[in-house]
C-alpha cells in the first residue's frame, strides 16, 4: 500500500516548521500511547508487572499505567502468568467484555505454553488456544524490562495498524469476530480443549537420524 | 448602566451547564461516528469479574434475619454509643443520663431475648 504523503515532501515540510501528517498517523499515535491494560494478574508474572507500573520501571513513560478494574475501560489484556483451567473460562470471558480494539501480551512461560506446569493436569497450555495474541513474552517470570519491550512491540504493531483498505486493522473489519467461544468445563478438560479456528501451532518436523 | 452584581452567576451557571455537557456530547459524537461496531452478548452482558451473572440484583432478606439485627445493634452499635457517653460521663446533666440508661435497658432487653433464643450458643 502507498504512502498517502510523500515522505521526501513530509521531511522537507518538517525542516521549514510544517508539521503534516495523516488521520491514519494521528489516531494510531493516540492509540499507541494510551494504551490501558486490564487490571488483573494470575500468578507470580503479576508481580514483575507490578513493579513494571511501580516507580522503579515506570510503565507510565509509555502511556500505559492506567490500569483498569473494569474491561469496559480496556485496551489491553497482560495474561501475566498461569492459566488455570478454572481460570482459563474467565479470562476469555473478560477478554470477550474488552471494547474494540483490544490487544493481548501473554506474558511468560505459562501463559505462552503452560510452562513448568504444562504436564499438569490442571494448567491450560498456552492461552492462545482461546484468544487471539498480539505480543509474546518469554521467561519464568520475564523481567520488567522485557515487559517494557512487548509494551513497545505492541505500539509499534498498532503503529502499523491501517484504518483502510483491504488489510486494515482486524477490530474494523465487520466480519473478524469480536468475542471467542468460553470453554466449557468437561469431565476431564475444558470443552473444546482449544479453538480450533484460532489455534494453529506450528508443526514441527523431526529429524530423522 | 453596569451590570448587576450577580451577573457573573449567570456566567458561572453556563460554565457549570457546558463544562459536563460538552465532553458527553463529543464522547457520544465520538462513539457514534468512530466506534467499531461490534456489539455481543458477552460484550452487553453484567460484568463481574469475568464469571457469568446469576439470578436477580433485587433480592429480598427474609424476616428470619431479625435476630441478626439485634445482635449486630447489640454488639456493634451500642459500643458507638458507649464511648463517647464514657468519655463525657462526669458532664453529663441528669437527663442525658437517664435517655443513655433507657437506650442501655431496650438493648439489654434484646440481649435477653436473644440470649433465651438461643443465640449464642455456638452452633455444633
Amino acid at each position: 500500500m502507498s504512502e498517502p504523503i510523500d515522505q521526501n515532501l513530509k521531511s522537507e515540510l518538517q525542516k521549514q516548521g510544517i508539521w503534516v501528517t495523516s488521520m491514519q498517523e494521528l489516531y494510531n499515535w493516540g492509540r499507541k500511547n494510551s494504551i490501558w491494560p486490564l487490571q488483573f494478574g494470575l500468578a507470580c508474572c503479576a508481580i514483575e508487572m507490578i513493579a513494571t507500573a511501580a516507580s522503579r520501571y515506570d510503565l507510565a513513560r509509555f502511556g500505559g499505567e492506567v490500569f483498569r478494574p473494569s474491561p469496559r475501560q480496556a485496551d489491553l489484556m497482560i495474561v501475566a502468568g498461569t492459566v488455570t483451567k478454572k481460570m482459563a473460562p474467565q479470562i476469555v470471558r473478560l477478554y470477550n467484555q474488552m471494547p474494540d480494539p483490544k490487544y493481548v501480551i501473554s506474558m511468560g512461560a505459562c501463559a505462552i505454553s503452560g510452562g513448568p506446569f504444562k504436564q499438569g493436569y490442571n494448567v491450560l497450555k498456552g492461552i492462545d488456544r482461546y484468544i487471539p495474541v498480539d505480543v509474546y513474552i518469554p521467561g519464568c517470570p520475564p523481567r520488567p524490562e522485557a515487559l517494557l519491550h512487548a509494551f513497545m512491540e505492541l505500539q509499534r504493531k498498532i503503529d502499523e495498524q491501517k484504518l483502510t483498505g483491504a488489510n486494515k486493522a482486524p477490530h474494523l473489519q465487520a466480519d473478524r469476530p469480536s468475542e471467542f467461544p468460553v470453554p466449557a468445563f468437561g469431565a476431564h478438560d475444558l470443552e473444546p480443549p482449544a479453538n480450533p479456528d484460532l489455534f494453529h501451532p506450528p508443526v514441527s518436523e523431526r529429524l530423522s537420524g | 448602566m453596569a451590570p448587576s452584581p450577580y451577573f457573573f452567576l449567570v456566567i458561572f451557571l453556563g460554565v457549570a451547564l457546558v463544562f459536563p455537557v460538552l465532553p458527553l456530547v463529543l464522547a457520544w459524537m465520538w462513539r457514534r461516528f468512530f466506534q467499531p461496531p461490534k456489539p455481543g452478548a458477552a460484550k452487553n452482558a453484567t460484568y463481574e469479574c469475568g464469571i457469568e451473572s446469576l439470578g436477580e440484583a433485587q433480592i429480598q432478606f427474609h424476616s428470619q434475619f431479625y435476630l441478626y439485627a439485634i445482635i449486630f445493634l447489640i454488639f456493634d452499635v451500642e459500643s458507638i454509643f458507649l464511648i463517647p457517653f464514657a468519655v463525657a460521663f462526669t458532664g453529663l446533666p441528669f437527663g442525658a443520663f437517664v435517655a443513655i440508661l433507657v437506650f442501655l435497658l431496650l438493648l439489654l432487653e434484646g440481649l435477653v431475648w436473644a440470649w433465651s433464643k438461643g443465640c449464642l450458643t455456638w452452633a455444633k
